[in-house]
């Protein structure tokens, strides 16, 4: 078989990366993830820019909260472990364990998603929105940013969920959870900057 | 081809005599003062390198085409000649040595141009605030307690501080006979030194592009003898008007608006370096539906304030 | 918003464009109907995955954007052939600037060398389309439709009027009300996705689909040049959405990033828009380097000129690229120290330009210069790119900026490097490559008329602009007075602004002339290439391409195997195929609805073209179809078809 725009299968590597479109698609969402690094270090950026611009209003460490943060961070990490888990199982072929620790990820990051909303919430009840001031623009976009990724990505491992229930574990239903835990692997480290150059410095920070 | 070789190189050639012809008219390479004449000096000495370098690539490029050119007796043809240790070399570094010679001077003049021109460090620079507001300037002179619109007046041989800031958009303060142009930000403070050896009249403007009427941001700039200065700087102080809030506050609206002089100057209540937000809080006041509801700020807001002399 | 507000009604000159391309496209539709051609339309063309016809379409598509954007240019030249005049007014004048700006640089010259790129490389690399065909139509409709949305603009509601670039607090709220500006951020935020997605696309492409025996410094110069496009292109476009993000959200959510008021910074919006914006300027360049480059090789008959040098000078281009941003600014007052880092590196990207050129010299020395259309362009490029070349080193003296800055000296160099450069580069490469997308070549004479002309003219047009910026015209400026004493010269612009405008004229008579007369190509080598897009059996290649993949041995794989002259007794095998999907177009015209619901903030409208986006991309996750596979008998025919002819 002459493979025309599609490379050959190769049946001794892991499923996920025996299709040459599989390969493909693999090596193309690591570009992709490129592409979102400068992305996050742009709003990064912006962020520490703007870090001192608080308008004569509300500065962070008045709002943020500890416990709450921690309790976030907690869950993200967690649910990165736990979408490891399910890589684990289905390079083992199982994929009742693949579905089941896939559904732990999508609850911890539901309830990550949960605390974020209530965060800004309450944020909101004190008066704090998007156009208190040139730092809260920043916070608000970066970690809403961040949030919308989460979003997409519980939606997207939803919709995996169902193709694997209907389809089994193939080459492509395989390469689909990979590309799917390397995103969710990426957003727990956007997570880590977040958490420590956004809400560690922001709790000592007391702004200009 | 060998036509139009020579097509090229004879417009070449009227161009150069043109470009040459020209050059002491043209108001960037007629410098009026140190900081002007330290800009143009730079740029002739890039100009010679630079038509060194035109000048290597035409001959090569010239000879090249008419040798190489594929037609009967065509000689020389080397299919597999595909690279030369030492040319490579050869145009990697006469490039770095002409960047170095460049370089050194350009920094040197960067430095130079954030200082007052070394001629008259010994003189006390007068300072000059420079508001810009759409699509006005608004010049302060602290010390003597006026403010002018619209025209500045300084005094010759004697280093002008500029502060410069705008009300509004960001836009560009230059004054091309005297010297470099700068920034003047809402906001933001930056500063600039000119200085102007001889008395006489030169074209200001905004360069930055600020809106609508930003063609007409334009001031005269009128350089003075010392004396003159002095009687100018006494003949407004006692004959303009105060700068009234009221009368600040209009100037502070989108549109013209014609030449003024007051006796006191806006610095007694807004510095606009500090205060980003005060045009447009002014604006909001003042002025309700006409700006923000209109779809294009099409009509005139041309203003016809009879404030001051000139 | 008032219905006489949204469509321009008090400017005769729009309301005749408006009049006109109601019209043109009555009169489409009216001949698809005519000639029964709507499912041809969709069948061949809006649901293809090709990348041959994905490439076509960019091309037709920055042609009618530099017919757009000239007439913008003509306009403005018009009313600044003489002092105070009046064919348009302020406001008038600073949209058409805008758009004249933004349409060149991201609709023009970007679709012409991304189309370029999409018809070239694949068949240069020997491969039978792109690493994700699918996600290629993707790029191309979301790409199409923002820039749709963009141009609309100028009839529904207003064109922006801040300049392409759009500083900040001009274009804010306060200072441009109205839909314009929000045109201009969700245009080029929708087309930006295209963008972004092809770079990908194309960097896998060219790192994984090479074919067997082409390892990467075998690859024709310009895919290389591709290839480090892409990686600007995936570093540089993540910046551009962000800022663009951030303005929108200033503009439509009342948030202060760039304004006035509460603590919001103008100057950080010029400082992300030139992050991207400075290396937009090679994503643009260096395609067309790479295409000088072929058609300097061939039209020499030699291999170029350092190869390795080459290559070398484009990744250290790509990466000065990222560190000179601040030169488009030193007037800002950022201190002496930061001007002279921006002057020094902005300087030394001169040195591996200079390399280049002095390759390309070098690659005719020896050779056998058979003066062709392309070859003439290449030409031209080399002689008035070098005009560009070193007023951008003058321009890069911080000092001495302070007094180009905003000039009209400043216009004329961007105008010498990006029409010389880019423009040339995609008229060389649209008169090389032509025969591999129609079957027949452009005519030469014509073309050759094209060529002086338009070359000519644009001598003419911008070479006074040097000496008007150093008497101190500054840009963007809609009128002046008699006695600022640019009269002359603005004149002498105008003319060879118009010749140029010939010149454009004398391109598309060229393809109509062709497609009309032009001997039609027998083989798939037109002008004896040395690449392995020539070795396709026939004129147009067939859909897959290659019926065989063919194998490379070094540099110029397909020169060298015609040197051989080896006869191959090829054995066919099934060609795996993607199949078409009208999904592209479908989700990326809900994009344009959402996007033009947030033009004019009508909620409703932006949240169900969004829906619509987000339900074709989950109808695209359930979609297993893998494509068709073309037999044997099918392949045969094709090709013995071919060589019969």
């Amino acid at each position: 078989m002459d493979h025309g725009y599609q490379q050959h299968t190769n049946t001794n590597a892991h499923l996920e990366y025996q299709s040459g479109q599989g390969r493909l698609n693999i090596l193309g969402f690591w570009v992709f993830l490129g592409a979102e690094v400068a992305l996050f270090s742009t709003l990064f950026a912006t962020y520490f820019v703007l870090m001192h611009r608080t308008a004569n209003g509300p500065v962070s460490s008045e709002l943020f909260q500890v416990p709450s943060v921690l309790i976030m961070t907690f869950l993200l990490l967690t649910s990165s472990f736990t979408c490891g888990l399910a890589i684990h199982e289905m390079r083992r072929s199982n994929l009742k364990g693949v579905i089941i620790w896939l559904v732990v990820t999508l609850l911890l990051g539901a309830g990550f998603l949960g605390f974020e909303i209530k965060e800004f919430i309450e944020y909101t009840h004190e008066g704090v929105t998007l156009s208190t001031s040139a730092y809260w623009s920043a916070f608000f976009v970066l970690t809403g940013t961040h949030g919308l990724h989460v979003t997409l990505g519980l939606g997207w491992i939803i919709l995996i969920m169902i193709q694997l229930k209907q389809r089994g574990l193939t080459p492509t239903t395989t390469s689909k959870v990979f590309i799917s835990s390397l995103y969710w692997h990426f957003l727990d480290v956007v997570w880590i900057f977040i958490f420590t150059g956004v809400y560690l410095i922001g709790m000592v920070m007391h702004h200009g | 081809m060998l036509k139009h070789s020579r097509m090229l190189i004879t417009m070449g050639f009227i161009l150069f005599t043109f470009l040459i012809g020209g050059c002491s008219q043209l108001t960037v390479l007629d410098p009026q003062g140190p900081v002007a004449e330290q800009q143009k000096d730079l740029i002739l000495w890039s100009i010679v390198f630079m038509l060194l370098i035109i000048a290597v690539v035409y001959i090569l490029f010239i000879w090249i085409l008419l040798k190489y050119r594929n037609r009967e007796g065509h000689k020389g043809y080397a299919s597999h000649h595909e690279g030369s240790k030492w040319l490579e070399i050869v145009w990697t570094f006469i490039p770095i040595l002409i960047v170095i010679a460049l370089a050194v001077p350009t920094v040197k003049t960067i430095y130079s141009l954030e200082k007052p021109p070394t001629e008259t460090a010994h003189k006390k620079p007068l300072v000059i605030h420079v508001t810009s507001v759409n699509w006005k300037w608004i010049f302060s002179y602290p010390e003597q307690h006026i403010e002018t619109v619209n025209y500045l007046t300084m005094p010759e041989d004697r280093p002008v501080l500029f502060k410069l800031t705008s009300a509004d958009a960001m836009s560009s303060f230059w004054i091309p006979s005297l010297g470099g142009q700068k920034y003047a930000m809402a906001g933001m403070q930056t500063e600039l030194y000119l200085q102007a050896d001889h008395i006489g009249v030169f074209e200001g403007r905004n360069s930055n592009f600020t809106g609508k009427d930003f063609a007409q941001q334009k001031f005269k700039t009128e350089v003075l003898t010392e004396v003159g200065f002095q009687q100018w700087v006494k003949k407004t102080q006692i004959k303009a008007p105060k700068l009234t809030k009221a009368q600040y506050d209009q100037l502070m609206q989108e549109g013209l608006a014609k030449v003024m002089s007051f006796s006191s100057t806006h610095l007694d209540w807004v510095d606009h370096a500090k205060d980003s937000e005060y045009a447009l809080k002014v604006r909001n006041k003042l002025e309700k539906p006409s700006i923000s509801s209109e779809k294009k700020p099409h009509k005139e807001h041309h203003m016809h304030e009879k404030g001051g002399m000139e | 918003m008032k219905w006489d507000q949204f469509f321009i009604t008090d400017e005769p000159l729009i309301v005749g464009a408006g009049i006109s391309i109601l019209l043109t496209g009555l009169g489409i539709i009216f001949v698809l109907t005519y000639l029964k051609k709507w499912k041809w339309l969709w069948n061949e063309w809006l649901t293809t995955v090709d990348h041959k016809k994905i490439g076509i379409m960019y091309i037709l598509f920055a042609i009618l954007m530099l017919f757009r954007g000239g007439v913008d240019a003509l306009m403005m030249r018009t009313q600044l052939a003489v002092p105070n005049a009046h064919f348009l007014d302020a406001q008038h004048y600073n949209e058409i600037f805008t758009t004249h700006g933004t349409i060149m640089i991201l609709f023009m010259a970007m679709p012409f060398l991304i189309g370029l790129i999409n018809v070239v490389i694949p068949l240069q690399i020997g491969a039978r389309d792109v690493a994700y065909p699918y996600l290629n139509a993707v790029s191309f409709w979301t790409f199409f439709f923002g820039a749709c949305l963009f141009n609309i603009s100028f009839v529904i509601g207003g064109s922006p009027s801040a300049g392409w670039t759009s500083y900040m607090p001009l274009a804010g709220n306060e200072l441009s009300p109205g839909p314009g500006q929000n045109y201009y951020l969700l245009g080029l935020q929708i087309s930006g996705i295209g963008t972004l997605l092809t770079g990908i696309n194309f960097l896998v492409t060219i790192l994984k689909m090479r074919a067997k025996g082409m390892t990467l410094l075998r690859m024709p110069m310009f895919t290389w040049s591709t290839l480090i496009t892409c990686v600007i292109i995936i570093f540089a476009f993540p910046i551009l959405t962000v800022a663009l993000a951030l303005m929108t959200f200033d503009r439509l959510f009342g948030s202060h990033f760039f304004t006035l008021a509460s603590g919001g910074m103008d100057m950080l919006w010029a400082n992300l828009f030139w992050l991207w914006g400075h290396p937009e300027v090679y994503i643009v360049i260096l395609p067309a380097f790479g295409m000088f480059s072929e058609i300097i090789s061939t039209f020499s008959r030699k291999t170029l000129f350092g190869y390795k040098a080459m290559v070398y000078s484009m990744l250290v281009i790509a990466g000065l690229s990222f560190v000179v941003w601040v030169h488009h600014f030193f007037t800002m007052g950022s201190g002496a120290a930061v001007n002279s880092f921006f002057s020094i590196t902005t300087m030394a990207i001169g040195i591996p330009t200079g390399v280049k050129i002095f390759n390309w010299l070098f690659t005719m020395y020896k050779g056998k210069i058979s003066v062709t259309t392309p070859m003439l362009w290449s030409l031209g490029f080399i002689v008035n790119f070098v005009i560009g070349g070193v007023t951008g080193v003058m321009l890069a003296m911080g000092a001495a900026d302070y007094q180009y800055h905003n000039t009209y000296f400043l216009i004329s160099h961007f105008h010498y490097v990006l029409i010389a450069g880019t423009v040339f580069g995609c008229f060389a490469g649209l008169h090389f490559w032509y025969p591999k997308m129609v079957g027949y070549k452009l005519n030469e004479r014509i073309g050759k008329w094209c060529f002086w002309i338009f070359t000519i003219g644009f001598n003419i047009c911008f070479f006074p602009m040097y000496i008007l910026g150093l008497d101190g015209m500054p840009r963007r400026i809609y009128t002046y007075n008699a006695s600022d004493g640019w009269t002359e010269l603005n004149i002498v612009a105008t003319i060879g602004a118009f010749m140029m405008g010939i010149g454009f004229i004398l391109l598309v008579y060229n393809v109509y002339y062709s497609f009309r007369y032009a001997k039609r190509e027998q083989t798939g080598d037109a002008w004896d290439g040395r690449t392995l897009e020539w070795s396709t059996t026939s004129a147009i290649p067939p859909h897959y391409n290659f019926a065989k993949i063919p194998e490379v041995t070094g540099l110029d794989g397909f020169w060298r195997s015609k040197q051989e002259k080896e006869t191959e007794n090829v054995e066919y095998k099934p060609i795996h195929m993607p199949s078409y999907s009208g999904r592209p177009f479908v989700m990326s015209a809900f994009l344009f609805i959402s996007g033009f619901g947030l033009v004019f903030e009508w909620w409703a409208i932006a949240i169900l073209g969004a829906i619509g986006t987000l339900i074709c991309m989950v109808l695209r996750s359930f979609d297993y179809d893998d494509g068709y596979y073309v037999n044997v008998e099918e392949i045969q025919k094709t090709e013995s078809v071919y060589k019969e002819v």
